[in-house]
């Protein structure tokens, strides 16, 4: 009744080539952006900022990278966390080594070197795909993880390994509050949604996906499949890096290479396969479900032990957390394959129809 | 000499070992064209459960010989691997039937951490002994050669002997029996297989289930070395260069790409090592397999990939 397209013509191109050609569309997320920006602030406390909503900017900001990587060109990565590790280390010393250096700009370089870092792991992808690209790719992750523990320039030879930033500022803005954080990492996750949205919608995100489909006959049809596959490795990791960035000097303020661990490439891959491989809006969704899964496992299982008449030890809760959390990961694969982006486009679809559905 | 001797015998034995975990990859790879990531959970899992029981055994048949213990342990973990194999096949492999590598990758990746979970709520999380009395002293060989002769370890060279039959006796098993064959057929053509009467369902759960004791065998010699304990899941990490170096596909691919990563890894971290602040043995056989890809992309004796319009 609400979702109906029937009555608004395109009558130029401009108009047939909005991002969102419907208006209820239009104006939902106009709502969904102004009620980020000024309705959440209204009523979210410390915690919840703390706990889901920073993580989950800059883990849906992380995972539209990847889904650039693996769901647009299909380019199987594990490598993600490492990208990440090479923003937030690139970025740091970016910010100390240059005096004076805005955070923007610090973030930008952070997102620039795993750029590069990127397009050289991705040279395998020219020759190998598939699942030997895969573990090709874990060879960036294991080489990032020791290049940060054991080469003593990037953590700027910090004695215990981890390094740690402080006093953060955007033009005179201090960056400290949580409230501030989150404001922050919106505003980048919003124009790189925007950035990419319009990237995967354009002549290269359509040779992406044709590189995807087939990469023999996008090439047989004049798409240069180098070009194709490093610019996908180079803007992922671009996204990725900064989003790592962001996890470093944002969320984390103080980090170790163990930080941006296997488990993190694991967990971004998650979040593109539960979300919809080859969807924008399935990356939000994937990584909303991955952030408040545990969160909600952790809550949840000590009340229902305490239901049931036991009393669970901690570590047996982390293991049972575990156990749920994989149980969970398969099920879902098994029910729905695409995605939760599949699930909302399904909903969109009886939503037009509703409720005269004939 | 003597010390490029010991270096190189060292890597041998230990690229046995991860030829170990990744003929369990190839074997499920090959059946089934599922990437099991799973294998390091299994290899943990299988590890505490033979640790856990050599444990209770005792206890529950009152006996105090240590051989019968460990017996009866093996076939316990045996038996709880069987379970494994069988209850990942009914839930989720027959479910996921014709979907994408990405997507059965990801389910493996489901499973690891539920068997993570599983075996550390079932079996305790500490650091557990395996003892099935290999003895543990190093002796000296060719010392008429060199001053000193090449150390070795004993352990070293059962577990690699242990290894190396086990290897005999699975290719035995593929090449002259009929449940072999019926596994190498399946292997060569799902589709065609099936239509000579060949059951998918119960060849899956066969592979699952030796992939299953290959882990069991892994976890015990690790195990013994090392204590059973989470870091045994790193394993599988590491053994997988050794797959995509000797080719997703082929057994011998598995034997021949471990030794040459482990003899690789272990040169390396000896001679090159020092030079960039050691550890390196961790990137190291990645980075050789990467390089090995850019010449050979299927792998040194995978098959062939041709890609057709």
């Amino acid at each position: 009744m609400f979702y109906r397209e029937n009555g608004q013509f395109k009558t130029s191109y401009r108009k047939d080539q909005q991002i969102f050609t419907i208006t209820q569309d239009r104006w939902a997320i106009l709502a969904l952006v102004a009620f980020a920006f000024i309705g959440v602030p209204l009523l979210v406390d410390e915690y919840l900022y703390r706990a889901i909503l920073i993580p989950f900017l800059i883990l849906s900001l992380a995972a539209l990278g990847v889904n650039i990587l693996v769901g647009y060109c299909g380019q199987i990565s594990l490598g993600s966390g490492a990208f990440m590790a090479v923003g937030a280390y690139m970025a740091y010393n970016t910010y100390i080594r240059i005096e004076g250096v805005p955070l923007i700009v610090a973030l930008l370089s952070g997102g620039f070197f795993a750029t590069l870092v990127g397009m050289f792991f991705g040279i395998p992808s020219l020759r190998v795909k598939g699942l030997y690209l895969a573990v090709a790719t874990l060879a960036a992750q294991f080489f990032c993880d020791w290049a940060f523990l054991r080469l003593g320039w990037f953590t700027n030879y910090n004695a215990s390994g981890s390094v740690s930033v402080s006093n953060l500022n955007v033009l005179g803005l201090p960056i400290d509050t949580p409230l501030q954080k989150y404001l922050f990492c919106l505003s980048f996750l919003v124009v790189f949604g925007l950035l990419a949205k319009n990237l995967v919608r354009s002549a290269i995100g359509r040779e992406w996906m044709a590189i995807r489909d087939m990469d023999v006959a996008a090439a047989v049809i004049g798409i240069r499949p180098v070009y194709a596959k490093l610019s996908a490795f180079a803007v992922s990791s671009f996204i990725v890096g900064v989003a790592g960035g962001l996890w470093g000097f944002v969320h984390l303020g103080s980090w170790e290479p163990a930080a941006f661990s296997i488990d993190r490439s694991f967990q971004l891959l998650f979040m593109v396969i539960i979300g919809g491989m080859g969807s924008i809006m399935g990356s939000f969704f994937g990584a909303a479900f991955i952030v408040i899964l545990p969160i909600f496992l952790n809550q949840f299982l000590p009340v229902l032990g305490a239901l049931m008449g036991a009393t669970i030890s901690t570590a047996t809760v982390s293991h049972v957390e575990y156990m749920i959390f994989g149980a969970l990961i398969v099920w879902f694969l098994i029910v729905e394959p695409h995605g939760l982006a599949k699930l909302w486009s399904i909903a969109k679809q009886k939503l037009r129809l509703w409720p005269f559905p004939h | 000499m003597g010390f490029f001797l010991e270096a190189l015998f060292g890597g041998l034995m230990a690229g046995m070992l991860y030829s170990l975990v990744a003929l369990g990859f190839v074997l499920i790879f090959k059946a089934s064209g599922v990437f099991n990531f799973a294998q390091g959970a299994m290899v943990l899992f299988a590890a505490l459960a033979m640790a856990r029981f050599a444990e209770w055994v005792p206890g529950w048949l009152g006996t105090d010989s240590k051989v019968l213990a460990n017996v009866v342990a093996f076939a316990l973990a045996g038996a709880c691997m069987f379970v494994l194999a069988w209850v990942i096949e009914r839930l989720v492999l027959s479910h996921l039937v014709n979907q994408e590598g990405v997507t059965l990758l990801m389910a493996t990746l489901g499973i690891t951490y539920f068997l993570d979970g599983l075996g550390q709520t079932i079996f305790g999380s500490d650091i557990y002994k395996i003892d099935v009395g290999m003895p543990k002293d190093p002796v000296f060989l060719f010392e008429s050669l060199f001053q000193g002769g090449v150390m070795i370890n004993l352990e070293d060279v059962y577990a690699a002997c242990i290894a190396a039959l086990l290897v005999v006796v699975l290719s035995l098993f593929f090449q002259k029996t009929s449940t072999g064959r019926a596994l190498r057929a399946v292997a060569d053509d799902h589709q065609a297989a099936q239509s000579i009467g060949i059951p998918l369902n119960r060849i899956w759960v066969i592979v699952w289930f030796v992939a299953g004791i290959t882990a069991l065998v892994a976890g015990i010699i690790w195990g013994s070395k090392m204590g059973v304990q989470f870091s045994l899941t790193t394993v599988a990490l590491r053994a997988l260069p050794v797959i995509i170096l000797g080719g997703l596909t082929s057994v011998p691919g598995a034997i021949i790409g471990g030794l040459i990563i482990g003899v690789g890894e272990k040169l390396s971290e000896v001679y090159f090592g020092p030079m960039v602040g050691g550890g390196i043995e961790i990137w190291f056989a990645y980075v050789l397999a990467l390089v090995f890809l850019l010449f050979r992309p299927q792998g040194l004796f995978g098959e062939k990939i041709i890609d057709r319009v």
